[in-house]
C-alpha cells in the first residue's frame, strides 16, 4: 500500500463493510499505519484481528462495535443496481442513523461516510464537475437515493468533537473487484458486452490501492475535511470504451466490438431493469440484471471531476495510475496489462 | 439584498417629484418620475463620484435596460454616478395624459437634471429613440457636458427609407392596434436579443406596459417619429441632428450590427456628425446590445482611462520612427520607365512603369471626379493583378481608404467585413457586384468590367473602372494635380482571418503601410531590379511600392490550393523572377504537380534567389521540398499576422539547426521590429510587462514601425490589444529559446487549462503526430477552466471515415509520446479531417474543434466536426 508509513498516533478504528474489496483495503492501509482496526461486517472480512460480526439494523451489534473506538471508517451499504426502495432503506439510511448515533454515545471523534458521487448527480454528462450537494429527490436510482440521504444525514452531525466528512469515491476497480472487472470480463467472455455510442464518453475512475489510501488519508485531514464531501478520483479520465477494452485485456477477455447507442440501451435498461424487478420479486433471479437505465446512463454519459479541491483537503494524490492498475489487474488475471510508457 | 426586478437592487429605486417647464404642461404642473439612482449607495460606502451618467432608454423599455451599468459601479467601487431615468408615460413614470414631443421630452430631461441637482460633469448615455434625446439635453447642458455614450441610435432619416420595421408600426392600420391595444410592439423588440432573453428578463422589460392603458407613451413614441418633412417634430430633429456637429465631446459609440431598426447606415451617419467617437461594433449583437453584450466593462473603461490618450497622440509617439517615403515614391520616380511594372498571365497582360504611373493617376482622377477624396473608404473586390494594383495605387494617391475583404473570408464573413468597414465606394468584378446587390453590401458600386445596360441596372452599378479612365483622361491631371497625403491618416483597412472568430478589420495609416515596404525591402533585399512572382496578396501589393516588377501567376486566389507547378514556373519565366511569394497550401500544390514541369520551367526556378513561403506555418519537410525545387534560392518563411506583416523571419537552415522543441521556432525579429513575451501566470493570464527572458511562455508582443494603427471600429478590442502600452499583443502565445529565437506554441485562446496549470498546444500535437499512422493533430481542452481535460484530435493515414475514439492501442501509443513533453492526455479521437480556415487552408479551428470534442467526449452521437 502506498502511505505505508507508521503513526506516531495509533487510534483505534473501526471499519464497517470489510468484506467488501474497498473495506477491506481501507482497513489494511490502516492497520499497516500501526492503527487499532476493528471491522464490523455480517460476513467474515480477511486479516481481522478484532472482527465484530453482525448487521447495521442490529442497533445492539452496532453499539457493541463501536465501543471504546476513536474513529469510524463507515463503507457498509446496500450496493446495487437494483432492488426495493425499503432494503436500502434499512441499510444505507437507517443504519447509518444507527451507527452515527451509536458513534455519538460512545464517544468516537471522527466519522467518515463513505459515499458515492451519483448522490449528487442526475443522469446528464458531467465534465470536471465539482462534488456538488447531495439532493435525494434527484439522485438517479434507489442506491443513489438512499446514500444522499445518509449522506445528508451524517454531514448534519458535524459539530464541535464530532467530526463527519463524506468520501465518493467513483467507479473503485482492482483486482478482486466482483462489481465492475469481474463483471465486464465475464460479459465479454460471454460476448454479451455492447459498447455505448463508440464508448467515447470520458469517465473518471480510482484504482482500489488510491482509494484505500485516500480514505484512510481523510482521517488524518478531519481538520479540512470535516463537514464536507469530497469526490475521489485518479483524475484521469478515460474514454470508457478504452477503459474497458483495458479491463477485457488484463482479463484475458476479447474485447467488445458490438456498438449500441446510448438512447437505445437507456429504454431497453429501464424495461429490464423493471422486468428483473419482479422476477426478483419471485426469486426468480438472483444476480444483478445484465443492463439497467443507471448502468447506461453510466456507460453512455461522461463523468468526470474536479479534483483540484479534494487533492488540497486530503493533502494527497493518487500513486497508482491508471496504466499501473491495468498491469496490476493483468498480473491477477494472467492477461496482457497496457504496455509501458516511453 | 432585495432584488426589486433581477440584477436591480431595492435601493436604486427611487421617486421624484418634478415640477415642469414644459410649455405643453400647464404652469405648476408636477410629474413623478422613477429612476435608478446609485447615490445612496455610493455615499454609503463614502465614495465621490467623478461624474454621472445619465441613463435614457428608447421605446419600448425602460431604466431596466441600464441595470448592467449599476451592478459594473457596485461590483468594482467605481466613482461614477449612475441615473438611469424612466422617461414620462414611460416605465413607471407617471402617465401624464399628453402626448409628449420630441421637444417636450429634451425639457422633461432638463426639469429632471435640475430637480435632482446633478452638478458636475455629465455623460449622456443613450438608446434607440432615448439616444437623440440625450443629445438634445446634451446640446441645452454643454457647460456641464463631459462624454457622449450612444447605443443603437439614429439622430437623422434625411436621405434614408424609414426602416422597414417602424414604418409597418407607425402605418396608421396598424398603429394603434400593434402598439397600445396588444404589447406586439414590446414583443417584437424584445425578441430582437442576441442570445432570445430569459424569460425573468422579459418579463422584467413588459413589467410596466402589461395593460394598454399603461402603453400610451409606447404608441406615443411611435407617432412622434418625424420621418416626414413637415412632422411637427421634424424642427427639432433637425436641430439636433446639426447642432451635434459642434459638440467635441468625447464621444463612445456602442452597436450591435443585427438590428432591423438601426442598421449601420445610422451609425456612418453618427459618425459622420461626431468625427471624433470611438466605436465598438460588437458582431453578432443586435439592437438591445446592452442584453447582447457587456457594454459596462467597455464604458468604464472607456470613461476611465480609454478616451486620455488621443489616436493623434498615439501617432506622434510613433512619427518619430524613420524617414517616411510615400507608397508611389517608385511611380513617380519613374514616369519615364518603359521597362515592365506589372504582368498578368491570364488573361496575358502587361504594363511598364510609365503606363503604370499614367493608368494610376488616370483612375485617381477619375474616383476624384465622382466624389472619392481623403478619408473615402473604398471596397476593393477584385483578384490579385494589374487592375487591382491600378485601383490601390489610385486611392493611395487621393488619401482614399482601400478596403480589402479577401474571398478567403467566405460570403458570410466577407460580407459581415464590408458591414462592419462601411464603406463609400465599392469596386468588383462582376461576381463581387451580384454578391453586393444580394446581400445589400454598402458603397456606391463601380464595375471593373464593361456591362450591358440591363446588367448595369441589374446590379445596381452606378460607373465602371473604363469610364473613370476616360474621365481621368479628359480631365488630363497630372499627378501635380494632387494634393499630398497626411502620412498618418488611414490608408489601408485588411482584414484578419476570422479563424479566432469573426474577421477583424485592421486600419493601417500612409505611414505604416510604407513601413511594411521598408522592413521588406531591408529584411529581404527585395528594390528595383527585383522581379516578384506574387501568389500571396498582401506582400504582392507592395510590389511597385518597392519597384519591383511583379506578376499575378495564373492561380484562382480564392484557393491557394489551385496553384500549379507549371503556373508558377510560367509567372516566374514571364518576369525572370528573382523571388516568390507563396502560401503553404499552394507550395504543397506545387510540389504536388511538379512532374508536369519542363526543363526550360526548372531553369527559370531555378534562377530563382529569394523563396518566401508566409500566410500560415509550413513544416519543415515541406520546406525542405520547395528548397529542391528552387535550389538557388535562400528559402525564408516569416511569421506575422494581419496586425503586423511579418514580425520575424527564418530561413530553412534556421529550422533544420532549431529542430523540435516546444512549439514552432519562427526566427528572431525583422528589421525594425522588436519582439517581446507577456508571460502566462499559473490561471493562463499574460502579464502586463514585456519580457525578453529565455524559456517563460506567454504572450508574444510585437512593436515595430510597421504595426497597425488600430482595430476598425472595435475601440474595446483595441484597448485590449494595446494593453501593454506601446506594444501589440498579438493573441499568439511562445518563448524564446537560449540563442534568442522566437517559438511560437499557439493561440492564447487555445491554451488549456488544466489542473496542472496552463498547457500551450503545439509541442503536443507535434508529439502525436510522430505516432506511426499519424496525420495531422490538434490538442483541445475539453471542461471546465482550470480542470480541463487535454484531448488530442487528429487525422490518420488512411483516413478513417467517420470520426470516433482511437482504438486503445493507438490512444495508448499517442498518449505516451504526448505524456514524453508533459501532458497527460484523456482521449484521442480519429477524424476524417480537421476543420480549417478558408483563406489559408491551414490553420486549424481550435475553438470549433474544442466545442466539438466536447460534446464528443460528453456521450452521445458523434458527427464529423
Amino acid at each position: 500500500m502506498s502511505t505505508g508509513q507508521v503513526r506516531t498516533v495509533r487510534k483505534r478504528i473501526l471499519v464497517t463493510g470489510a468484506s467488501g474489496m474497498l473495506g477491506g483495503a481501507v482497513a489494511q492501509v490502516l492497520r499497516v499505519q500501526g492503527h487499532h482496526v476493528r471491522t464490523f461486517q455480517r460476513r467474515p472480512s480477511a486479516g481481522a484481528t478484532d472482527e465484530i460480526l453482525g448487521s447495521l439494523t442490529d442497533t445492539a451489534a452496532v453499539e457493541r462495535a463501536v465501543d471504546s473506538m476513536d474513529a469510524v471508517v463507515h463503507l457498509a451499504a446496500k450496493v446495487s443496481f437494483t432492488g426495493r426502495w425499503k432494503e436500502f432503506v434499512d441499510t444505507n439510511i437507517v443504519g447509518t442513523r444507527t451507527l452515527l448515533e451509536a458513534s455519538k454515545t460512545a464517544g468516537v471523534t471522527d466519522f467518515v461516510n463513505v459515499s458515492s458521487p451519483s448522490v449528487a448527480h442526475f443522469g446528464s454528462s458531467l465534465a470536471g464537475a465539482a462534488a456538488g450537494e447531495a439532493d435525494p429527490e434527484r439522485a438517479r436510482g434507489n442506491y443513489a437515493r438512499s446514500k444522499a440521504v445518509a449522506e445528508l444525514e451524517a454531514l448534519a452531525e458535524d459539530s464541535g468533537n464530532f467530526r463527519v466528512a463524506s468520501m465518493r469515491p467513483h467507479v473503485v476497480w482492482g483486482p478482486g473487484d466482483t462489481q465492475l472487472v469481474e463483471r465486464v470480463i465475464q460479459r465479454a467472455k460471454s460476448g454479451r458486452l455492447p459498447l455505448l455510442d463508440h464508448g467515447a464518453a470520458l469517465i473518471d475512475t480510482i484504482y482500489i490501492d488510491n482509494a484505500a489510501a485516500a480514505i484512510a488519508r481523510s482521517l488524518e485531514r478531519m481538520a479540512d475535511a470535516r463537514g464536507k464531501a469530497v469526490v475521489i478520483t485518479n483524475a484521469e479520465p478515460r474514454p470508457v470504451g478504452e477503459l474497458i477494452a483495458g479491463i477485457c485485456r488484463a482479463g484475458g477477455a476479447p474485447i467488445p466490438r458490438l456498438h449500441v447507442p446510448g438512447w437505445m440501451a437507456r429504454g431497453a435498461g429501464s424495461v429490464i431493469e423493471r422486468a428483473w424487478l419482479a422476477a426478483g420479486s419471485r426469486n426468480l433471479v438472483q444476480d444483478e440484471p445484465p443492463m439497467t437505465r443507471f448502468l447506461a446512463e453510466q456507460l453512455s454519459t461522461a463523468h468526470w471531476f474536479d479534483q483540484r479541491d479534494t487533492q488540497k483537503i486530503l493533502d494527497w494524490k493518487p500513486t497508482v495510475s491508471i496504466d499501473e492498475g491495468l498491469r496490476k489487474l493483468a498480473a491477477h488475471y494472467g492477461g496482457i496489462g497496457p504496455r509501458i510508457a516511453m | 439584498m432585495n432584488e426589486i426586478f433581477p440584477g436591480v437592487k431595492e435601493e436604486y429605486s427611487r421617486y421624484v417629484d418634478v415640477p415642469s417647464t414644459s410649455p405643453i404642461d400647464s404652469p405648476g404642473t408636477r410629474h413623478r418620475w422613477h429612476i435608478l439612482d446609485n447615490l445612496t449607495e455610493l455615499n454609503e460606502r463614502g465614495i465621490v463620484p467623478r461624474g454621472t451618467l445619465l441613463c435614457i432608454h428608447g421605446n419600448p423599455t425602460w431604466s431596466f435596460l441600464w441595470r448592467s451599468l449599476l451592478t459594473h459601479v457596485a461590483d468594482h467601487g467605481l466613482p461614477w454616478r449612475v441615473v438611469a431615468v424612466d422617461q414620462l408615460d414611460m416605465g413607471y413614470s407617471a402617465r401624464t395624459a399628453t402626448f409628449r414631443r420630441l421637444a417636450d421630452r429634451v425639457i422633461d430631461l432638463g426639469d429632471l437634471t435640475t430637480a435632482l441637482e446633478i452638478s458636475g460633469p455629465v455623460t449622456t448615455v443613450g438608446h434607440d429613440w432615448g439616444g437623440i434625446i440625450s443629445l438634445g439635453w446634451a446640446l441645452a447642458h454643454q457647460e456641464q457636458l463631459a462624454n457622449l455614450v450612444l447605443t443603437n441610435t439614429a439622430v437623422h432619416p434625411a436621405g434614408f427609407d424609414l426602416p422597414a420595421a417602424l414604418r409597418l408600426a407607425s402605418n396608421p392600420a396598424v398603429h394603434g392596434w400593434g402598439t397600445k391595444t396588444t404589447d406586439a410592439f414590446l414583443r417584437v423588440t424584445h425578441s430582437l436579443a442576441r442570445p432570445a432573453l430569459k424569460p425573468e428578463i422579459r418579463q422584467a422589460f413588459m413589467a410596466p406596459y402589461t395593460a394598454a392603458d399603461r402603453r400610451t407613451g409606447v404608441a406615443n413614441f411611435v407617432a412622434d417619429i418625424p420621418f416626414a418633412p413637415d412632422h411637427p417634430s421634424r424642427p427639432a430633429l433637425d436641430g439636433i441632428s446639426e447642432g451635434i456637429r459642434s459638440l467635441d465631446a468625447p464621444a463612445l459609440l456602442l452597436w450591435g450590427p443585427k438590428d432591423p431598426v438601426f442598421s449601420d447606415r445610422y451609425l456612418r451617419d453618427l459618425l459622420s456628425r461626431l468625427p471624433q467617437a470611438e466605436v465598438h461594433r460588437f458582431e453578432g449583437a443586435g439592437h438591445l446590445v446592452q442584453e447582447d453584450r457587456d457594454i459596462a466593462t467597455p464604458v468604464f473603461e472607456w470613461l476611465t482611462a480609454g478616451n486620455s490618450t488621443s489616436r493623434k497622440a498615439k501617432n506622434a509617439a510613433r512619427a518619430t520612427g524613420g524617414e517616411y517615403r510615400p507608397m508611389l515614391a517608385q511611380l513617380d520616380a519613374r514616369t519615364e520607365d518603359p521597362s515592365v511594372a506589372v504582368v498578368d498571365i491570364h488573361p496575358p497582360r502587361s504594363l511598364s512603369w510609365a503606363e503604370l504611373g499614367r493608368q494610376v493617376n488616370a483612375l485617381a482622377t477619375g474616383l476624384q471626379q465622382i466624389g472619392v477624396t481623403a478619408g473615402t473608404r473604398v471596397n476593393l473586390l477584385v483578384p490579385p493583378g494589374i487592375e487591382l494594383t491600378s485601383l490601390i495605387y489610385a486611392c493611395l494617391r487621393l488619401g482614399a481608404v482601400i478596403v480589402v475583404a479577401d474571398a478567403g473570408l467566405g460570403t458570410k464573413g466577407m460580407g459581415r467585413a464590408i458591414r462592419g468597414a462601411g464603406p463609400d465606394y465599392l469596386i468588383g468584378i462582376d461576381r463581387a457586384l451580384a454578391g453586393a446587390k444580394l446581400f445589400g453590401w454598402p458603397g456606391i458600386r463601380i464595375a471593373v468590367t464593361d456591362l450591358s445596360m440591363a446588367k448595369r441596372k441589374m446590379l445596381g452599378v452606378r460607373y465602371t473602372v473604363n469610364e473613370l479612365l476616360d474621365l481621368g483622361v479628359n480631365a488630363k491631371a497630372g499627378s501635380d494635380g494632387f494634393t499630398s497625403v497626411d502620412p498618418d491618416t488611414d490608408a489601408a483597412v485588411l482584414f484578419t482571418s476570422g479563424s479566432t472568430g469573426p474577421a477583424k478589420g485592421v486600419v493601417y495609416t500612409h505611414r505604416q503601410l510604407a513601413a511594411m515596404r521598408d522592413t521588406l525591402h531591408q529584411t529581404y533585399g527585395l528594390q528595383a531590379g527585383s522581379a516578384l512572382v506574387a501568389g500571396f496578396a498582401p506582400f504582392a501589393l507592395l510590389g511597385p511600392a518597392l519597384g519591383a516588377t511583379s506578376v499575378t501567376p495564373n492561380m484562382d486566389v480564392t484557393a491557394p490550393r489551385t496553384l500549379t507547378a507549371s503556373a508558377l514556373a510560367e509567372a516566374a519565366e514571364a518576369v525572370k523572377a528573382t523571388a516568390i511569394f507563396a502560401s503553404p497550401a499552394a507550395l504543397a500544390n506545387v510540389l504536388a504537380t511538379q512532374s508536369e514541369l519542363s526543363p526550360g520551367q526548372r531553369d527559370s526556378l531555378e534562377a530563382v534567389s529569394l523563396m518566401l513561403s508566409a500566410g500560415a506555418p509550413i513544416p519543415e519537410p515541406l520546406l525542405a521540398k520547395v528548397q529542391a525545387l528552387v535550389p538557388n534560392a535562400r528559402v525564408h518563411t516569416p511569421y506575422g499576422m494581419t496586425e503586423a506583416l511579418p514580425v520575424t523571419d527564418i530561413t530553412l537552415d534556421g529550422i533544420q539547426r532549431a529542430g523540435s522543441g516546444n512549439g514552432v521556432c519562427v526566427g528572431t525579429a525583422v528589421c525594425g521590429a522588436q519582439v517581446a513575451i507577456a508571460p502566462l501566470d499559473p490561471q493562463g493570464c499574460p502579464a502586463n510587462e514585456p519580457c525578453t527572458s529565455v524559456h517563460a511562455t506567454g504572450e508574444i508582443l510585437v512593436r515595430a514601425p510597421h504595426v497597425k494603427d488600430r482595430y476598425d471600429r472595435l475601440w474595446f478590442t483595441e484597448e485590449q490589444s494595446t494593453s501593454v502600452p506601446g506594444w501589440h499583443r498579438t493573441g499568439d502565445v511562445g518563448h524564446f529559446d537560449d540563442a534568442g529565437c522566437l517559438w511560437v506554441e499557439g493561440r492564447l485562446g487555445h491554451v488549456l487549462h488544466t489542473a496542472k496549470g496552463p498547457v500551450t498546444p503545439v509541442a503536443a500535437e507535434h508529439a502525436a503526430e510522430s505516432v506511426a499512422g499519424a496525420g495531422r493533430a490538434a490538442l483541445v481542452g475539453v471542461g471546465p477552466k482550470g480542470t480541463q481535460a487535454a484531448v488530442i484530435v487528429m487525422e490518420s493515414v488512411p483516413a478513417v471515415k467517420k470520426a470516433g475514439p482511437a482504438s486503445a492501442a493507438v490512444s495508448q501509443a499517442v498518449r505516451s509520446a504526448v505524456s514524453a513533453i508533459g501532458v497527460d492526455v484523456a482521449a484521442v479521437l480519429l477524424v476524417p479531417a480537421l476543420p480549417t480556415d478558408i483563406r489559408h487552408n491551414s490553420k486549424i479551428d481550435r475553438t470549433a474543434l474544442a466545442a466539438w470534442a466536447t460534446k464528443a467526449v460528453s456521450g452521445g452521437r458523434i458527427g464529423n466536426p
